[in-house]
């Protein structure tokens, strides 16, 4: 039971992230309805930023209140700056292409990140593993019987965090002006357009958001894991795409739950069957979640234009 | 309609650039009579260099140790030319990067043979990437060594590939031994990393050996390289209680395992291999990784002055304390270098004499002397992961 | 579509059609063999040429001809490599009695490649019968999955050598063989383009759903270019590991299949002649790169090390810059001859 307890709690924290980085995805593709590949390096620069800001504050400042402010505002302003100039000048120019030609870039920017950041020229840090500082103390808040079972407490920050995003991101498509053009965008951008719908600035705007979103999401999981590498965006990137297919892609509150359940069940495979079949299990699960529900969990059935 | 041409006008030139100097097809025979091609734009290559050839990983997933071995191969090279090179003539090294994928370490290697014609190939670390070197050198009678592929089947490819390193069995049996014996253990789980032939390697004959000398193996668990969340395996694992955990997998992985195990309370001692020995193993793990213990190739407290001088001399070229990567990387050049001073004359067939001949050459990572399987027989040493160094505990000669 | 159907050969005997281009270019490929065959490091860069051609125009029937997107073509390749790879090893030391060594073993690695390739193929079917169903990017995400389940299969099965990989494995490869099987794969899309079979591809590649209004059993056409374009990836998986000495799940990671993806929108998607030139072309940029920075940064070693890293980032950039100028592709959905000046004898348009 302790043990099915701990699975649970390490499953959940590993879908927090996973749902972190599914929200931006899911976002960008809503708007867009392009497969942001470049997603997850977007997050890994952000998890530098904050690294180098962290390093930059010290031992001593960098886990205060203001400080861990300041790494989450550094990596979360740079990364809407890295996603505004991303969009402005690899995707803009390619509205009107075909979707893959867009896609193509964002494996372009994608490999120019993972792999330029391997590089130890100048400020780029190499490709040698780094660990992370602890901003955030770690703190058991939790323990069953002879730490049979433990809760940390950057566990439950960043669940919290996780729903509240998603709680706010609801809101802010639902609620706001700002999400309604959104979704008229999503729904036609040139109709939008001729509706006095600033499509660019709503377009750059989003993908600030899903980027701001990454290194967020890039800077928790690095508080959980502890290691970074130039790297580790390709691989979180991927499952997080996953995850918001499975909840339905464009389904903000489907990305979440999507990202739980990937989160689950891979904790699950690894704890009580082979560990080494987890990611065929992983996949394996979104083509049956696609086969029996093809738009995914919480996806509409979109009617195909004619 | 011109834009189109201009395309096919840099296709072209692409070719040319990709596959030039093709015009040396007998590279043996050119490398046997000492004459370096004469090719426009070869090589800094004339009667006062020797060219080396390396191929490393310097990109993708291993990067890591590929960089670290390419330190410890810049070193020895640049003290060798220091000291006089060999004969009279300085050593020129080429590098390239295998990205970690074994048909770019082929492709490197059958570069560095047939359009640079090196002497000697040096690399690669992983043993997929150097067997498929092995494959291209022996073919084309070019003798490589190998600095620390440790999989049995790369040096059996034939009697052009070498080794500086002792081999995955060897490694396996040292810790097996250790754990039974020295830490008295006889319940230990295995967690090995299933992208990685070495780790899969190194667990099973661990496996094998701690069963044979009557411990039980009670867990069995794996990742992959590149994960950071091993908290589903360890959770498993601890329901197991084992006394200690063999986890023969690479720093990168192995200073985040051990945060996460002590962070469920698993305070086992983990046990593991030379993928352990990293400057970055203390960054990576912090506090949780003291304690626990790795078979590796040296203790960089070996008082003997040739160990601390090749840390004085890296730490003053690259920072850092050198890994056994960097060690092997450095005795592997050595070696080679050694071997092309003694070689009769500038054939290959000689020069791979000249390395089987090896015999109690004074290296930094042991004493190396090559068997007939032409693999290095060397005591392992066992460490013990203290505050910010390694601490010697004990060795295990073959 | 502007696609030039196959041309009626005037001065040509019917019978001879068919068969006339197979002819031309076993001549032409013994005379490359006989001439190049000596130096390996040409044969090894073509070899890998050629395999990438292979790959990228069997996808482009699936993701220029028929508009859909498949992105785990590199998974097919794996099947095909190990599939192959794993017979040539069994059977390594079995020969024909009766006729020559070498061409026993020739026998069995064609062999070797027809087995990777069916089973590549069956793969194709079993993926793309579910999946082809459905609309959009659906395939993409599937085609993405099966590869990671082929690596993890590789990773946990003992015959398939697991981490490690096949080594071993006989090389009986040759540029000849590799040429061939570039040959035939372009003959297969270029027949496939110019049939009525491909006009329904491009039909649904246009507007699937007038595609089917016109009677157009969709889902079929597009199950049956799947499967054949897997058969093609599992063939130029079997051929790449009888030229590579070995084989691991490494090789044909995600990674890969992108950049075949790249390839062919790069050279335009649905333009055959297109996915051959930036094939060739994006496989020899870094071979290219490494011979210019080796000649800029002269022997210095660190240099060196430096400059073959920055090879990949640079790689990427040039994608995007591509993507900028050109977004159609070099081609669009052109072929070559379509682009040839007009002095130039052009090729005349037949009914297809």
């Amino acid at each position: 039971m302790a043990q099915f307890l701990q699975h649970l709690i390490n499953g959940i924290a590993a879908g927090t992230i996973y749902a972190l980085v599914a929200l931006g995805y899911t976002m960008v593709y809503g708007v867009l309805k392009l497969i942001n590949f470049a997603h997850g390096d977007v997050m890994m620069v952000g998890v530098y930023l904050g690294y180098a800001t962290a390093v930059q504050l010290g031992r001593a400042n960098q886990s205060s209140f203001l400080g861990v402010t300041a790494v989450f505002l550094a990596a979360m302003l740079g990364c809407a700056l890295i996603g505004f100039l991303i969009e402005r000048f690899a995707y803009r120019p390619l509205r009107e292409k075909p979707r893959l030609t867009a896609l193509i870039t964002a494996i372009g920017i994608s490999f120019a990140l993972s792999y330029g950041f391997q590089l130890d020229v100048g400020p780029l840090p190499g490709a040698a593993p780094r660990a992370f500082p602890e901003i955030i103390r770690p703190t058991e808040w939790f323990i069953i019987g002879d730490r049979a079972v433990v809760i940390w407490n950057w566990q439950v920050i960043s669940l919290l965090i996780a729903v509240g995003l998603m709680v706010g991101l609801q809101f802010l498509v639902y609620r706001t002006r700002f999400g309604r053009a959104m979704r008229a965008v999503s729904f036609d951008h040139r109709i939008a357009a001729l509706m006095g719908i600033p499509t660019d600035r709503i377009i750059a705007l989003t993908f600030m958001l899903g980027s701001a979103l990454a290194a967020g999401a890039g800077l928790l999981y690095a508080i959980k894991d502890t290691a970074i590498q130039p790297l580790m965006g390709l691989y979180v990137g991927l499952k997080a795409f996953v995850a918001a297919v499975i909840g339905g892609i464009g389904h903000v509150p489907g990305a979440v739950i999507g990202a739980l359940l990937l989160g689950l069940v891979e904790e699950f495979v690894v704890g009580y069957t082979a560990s080494s079949w987890r990611d065929a299990v992983a996949f394996g699960f979104l083509i049956v979640v696609l086969l029996v529900k093809p738009e995914g969990l919480f996806g509409r059935v979109t009617a195909e234009k004619v | 309609m011109r834009r189109i041409s201009y395309a096919f006008l840099a296709v072209g030139v692409l070719f040319a650039a990709g596959c030039e100097k093709k015009s040396t097809p007998a590279v043996s025979d050119a490398g046997a009579t000492g004459q370096p091609a004469a090719v426009g734009n070869a090589p800094p290559v004339d009667s006062n260099t020797i060219l080396i050839g390396e191929v490393g990983a310097l990109t993708g997933s291993q990067a890591t140790f590929g960089i670290s071995t390419q330190n410890g191969i810049a070193l020895a090279i640049k003290e060798a030319n220091a000291a006089g090179g060999v004969n009279g003539k300085q050593i020129a090294i080429r590098v390239y990067d295998s990205q970690s994928k074994p048909e770019e370490a082929g492709n490197a290697a059958l570069r560095l043979i047939t359009q640079d014609n090196v002497r000697l190939i040096l690399g690669d670390v992983a043993s997929s990437n150097s067997l498929a070197m092995a494959e291209k050198a022996q073919g084309n009678k070019v003798p490589m060594i190998t600095p620390s592929s440790t999989n049995t089947t790369v040096t059996e490819k034939g009697d052009y590939i070498f080794r500086v390193c002792f081999i995955d069995p060897f490694q396996g049996f040292v810790m097996a031994k250790f754990a039974k014996e020295n830490l008295k253990l006889n319940k230990v789980a295995v967690l090995r990393d299933t992208k990685s032939a070495y780790s899969m390697g190194l667990a099973d004959v661990f496996a094998r050996k701690f069963t044979e000398m009557g411990g039980k193996i009670v867990g069995n668990e794996s990742y992959q390289q590149g994960d950071s969340d091993f908290r589903a395996q360890l959770t498993a694992l601890k329901n197991q209680k084992p006394e200690g955990i063999y986890l023969p997998g690479y720093y990168s992985e192995v200073g985040v395992i051990a945060r996460q195990a002590r962070e469920l309370g698993l305070t086992v001692p983990l046990m593991g291999g030379d993928g352990w020995d990293s400057e970055k193993l203390f960054e990576l793990g912090g506090s949780a990784v003291e304690g626990h213990y790795f078979s590796n190739h040296y203790s960089p407290e070996d008082p003997s002055p040739r160990v601390q001088k090749f840390i004085a001399d890296y730490k003053a070229t690259h920072g850092g304390v050198p890994d056994s990567l960097a060690a092997l990387g450095y005795d592997a050049a050595k070696v080679a270098v050694e071997a092309l001073k003694r070689a009769k004359d500038s054939s290959p067939e000689a020069l791979r004499d000249a390395i089987a001949q090896t015999r109690d050459y004074p290296g930094v990572t042991g004493t190396i002397t090559l068997n007939d399987q032409r693999n290095a027989v060397k005591p392992a040493v066992v460490l013990k992961v203290g505050d910010g160094k390694y601490e010697y505990v004990t060795t295990v000669s073959p | 579509m502007e696609t030039a159907a196959v041309p009626a050969r005037a001065g040509v005997p019917p019978m001879l059609r068919g068969i006339l281009p197979v002819l031309l270019a076993l001549a032409v490929l013994s005379l490359a063999e006989w001439a190049f065959g000596g130096w390996p490091f040409f044969v090894y860069l073509s070899s890998i040429v050629g395999v990438a051609i292979i790959a990228a125009v069997s996808l482009n029937i699936v993701n220029g001809m028929t508009g859909q997107f498949s992105i785990g073509h590199a998974g097919f390749m794996a099947v095909g490599a190990f599939v192959a790879g794993r017979f040539s090893l069994d059977f390594h030391d079995v020969g024909l009695s009766g006729v020559p060594v070498g061409f026993s073993d020739q026998l069995f690695f064609v062999l070797a490649l027809l087995l990777g390739g069916l089973a590549a193929a069956a793969c194709g079917f079993i993926v793309g019968l579910p999946s082809l169903r459905l609309r959009g990017d659906y395939l993409a995400i599937v085609t993405l999955g099966f590869g990671e389940i082929i690596r993890v299969i590789v990773q946990n099965t003992d015959a398939f050598g697991r981490a490690l990989g096949l080594s071993g494995i006989p090389q009986r490869s040759s540029l000849f063989m590799v040429g061939f099987w570039v040959f035939l794969t372009v003959l297969t899309a270029r027949r496939i383009a110019s049939s009525s079979h491909g006009r329904s591809l491009w039909a649904i590649r246009e507007d699937e759903i007038a595609a089917e209004a016109m009677g157009v059993n969709t889902t079929a056409y597009k199950v049956r270019s799947f499967v054949i374009s897997s058969f093609f990836a599992g063939i130029a998986g079997g051929l790449f590991a009888h030229f590579v000495p070995i084989i691991n799940p490494g090789s044909f990671t995600f990674v890969r299949s992108m950049e075949i993806v790249v390839m062919i929108v790069a050279g335009g998607l649905g333009s055959t002649t297109g996915a051959i030139i930036a094939a060739i072309a994006l496989t020899l940029l870094p071979e290219a790169m490494r011979t210019v920075f080796t000649q800029l940064s002269g022997g210095d070693a660190s240099l060196a090390q430096k400059v073959d890293q920055i090879r990949m980032p640079i790689y990427g950039l040039l994608l995007v810059v591509l993507m900028l100028v050109r977004p159609q592709g070099l081609f669009g959905t052109r072929e070559l001859w379509d682009l040839l000046p007009r002095w130039f004898p052009r090729r005349r348009k037949g009914v297809a």
